[in-house]
């Protein structure tokens, strides 16, 4: 199968690369443009380790085509905190101690920016259902939540 | 993921073209199935034809009656002011964030899964879906498992959901898919009370009548004690047997009206 070229930005650098169709926008990120923090963890959707936005939308990585990405703007795990500054959610986590074993961290970060950037004042219950998408396997929850409330507090100001 | 071709056309007929050329090509409108399937092996077309550039997206409201586009992501409807409160609830019930940011209203229905929520809100709102040939009634849509009326090359345009007097929607989720372990969704309107079973039915969505009948009589939760649910053509599984799912259908469907 002849592959595609596909033009893109991810966090904000104008990327390029030659994709299979069959290869997922986390195959691209990761294997092509060796941006590993996004993860792969069931590969079909559910736990939500592969999260990155697409024109600013929340999506599970592994459930998009990397030559759906043409044209679009994706930003990543690595494109969060700025220029070696951690953005207040990873501080919050990384103070909270919100994590084990990492894997599934990249996600909840990007996840919970995305509903920081639309509702910046969610509600314990909102965020635990927008968090929904992304599984903990450590079972971590709970310091997850608050970290993200409290990251959201301080964002407020 | 088997090899696969990619297509992305910017018109309908270009769109029929590109499924016809391939051996077994398949539409691709949002692949929160579709790719998930894939990547099992469940499934491997020839082709994916992604109807996103088709400008099938976008919610439209004249004279009473609300146009869905085929291609309007879950998240836009359970944000809309223009549609029913009811079906913007069903909309944000849906998977998660990632699958309502993706997953389109047409994609749902010509999947037909029979755990999903769509396929209650089409056919219990009395919707018509539209396609590049024709408009087909809910009631004529829904044919079984994953079987809809639609041709192999026939393309969903939009949904289009007349205007009702009342609707609501209750679902009792199956707590790790998200899906349906029955959900059910009733309306009244001048044509009628309608009542639409998902999650339940061996076949797929389908109309309750009995429901129906005491729904017209009196719309009321109150008024669904009195009707017999049978176990009959119920699904069963390691969730639910079908008692459980017959009792779930009278606890839902008055849920459903109290939320109206």
């Amino acid at each position: 199968m002849s592959k595609i070229h596909v033009t893109t930005t991810v966090n904000g650098d104008t990327v390029e690369f030659l994709a299979d169709p069959r290869e997922t926008l986390l195959d691209c990120l990761r294997d092509k443009l060796g941006l590993t923090g996004s993860k792969e963890g069931c590969g079909t959707g559910d736990c939500g380790a592969c999260s990155v936005t697409v024109d600013g939308v929340l999506v599970s990585s592994c459930l998009v085509l990397g030559v759906e990405a043409q044209g679009k703007s994706v930003t990543t795990i690595e494109g969060m905190d700025k220029d070696g500054e951690l953005h207040p959610l990873q501080r919050h986590f990384v103070e909270k101690a919100a994590l084990q074993c990492g894997f599934c961290t990249p996600g909840f970060l990007v996840a919970a920016k995305a509903l920081l950037d639309k509702n910046p004042d969610p509600t314990e219950t909102e965020v635990r259902y927008w968090l929904a998408g992304n599984l903990c396997r450590c079972t971590g929850y709970d310091k997850i939540v608050r970290a993200v409330m409290d990251a959201a507090a301080e964002m407020r100001g | 993921m088997y090899p696969t071709k990619y297509h992305k056309p910017a018109a309908v007929d270009a769109a029929v073209k590109a499924l016809n050329s391939g051996d077994d090509a398949k539409f691709l409108a949002g692949g929160q199935t579709l790719l998930a399937t894939m990547k099992q092996h469940l499934a491997s077309p020839s082709d994916l034809v992604d109807v996103r550039g088709l400008g099938l997206s976008g919610i439209k409201k004249a004279g009473g009656v609300v146009s869905v586009g085929a291609t309007t992501v879950h998240a836009a409807v359970a944000s809309s002011a223009d549609v029913h409160p009811a079906l913007a609830k069903l909309a944000a019930g849906i998977g998660d964030p990632m699958v309502r940011n993706m997953g389109t209203i047409g994609g749902s229905i010509a999947n037909n899964d029979p755990a999903a929520d769509y396929p209650a809100g089409v056919l219990g709102m009395g919707a018509t879906v539209v396609t590049n040939r024709r408009q087909i009634a809910a009631d004529d849509y829904f044919e079984g498992l994953f079987t809809t009326a639609l041709e192999e090359d026939e393309i969903i345009t939009a949904v289009a959901f007349p205007q009702v007097e009342r609707a609501g929607y209750a679902k009792f989720k199956q707590p790790a898919s998200r899906f349906c372990l029955v959900g059910v969704f009733v309306s009244k309107s001048a044509s009628g009370v309608r009542v639409a079973v998902t999650g339940a039915g061996s076949d797929g969505v389908f109309r309750h009548k009995g429901l129906e009948a005491a729904l017209a009589k009196s719309w009321t939760p109150a008024a669904v004690d009195s009707v017999e649910v049978s176990e009959d053509g119920l699904l069963s599984d390691i969730h639910g047997d079908t008692a459980y799912r017959a009792n779930l259908i009278k606890v839902l469907a008055k849920r459903a009206v109290a939320a109206s």
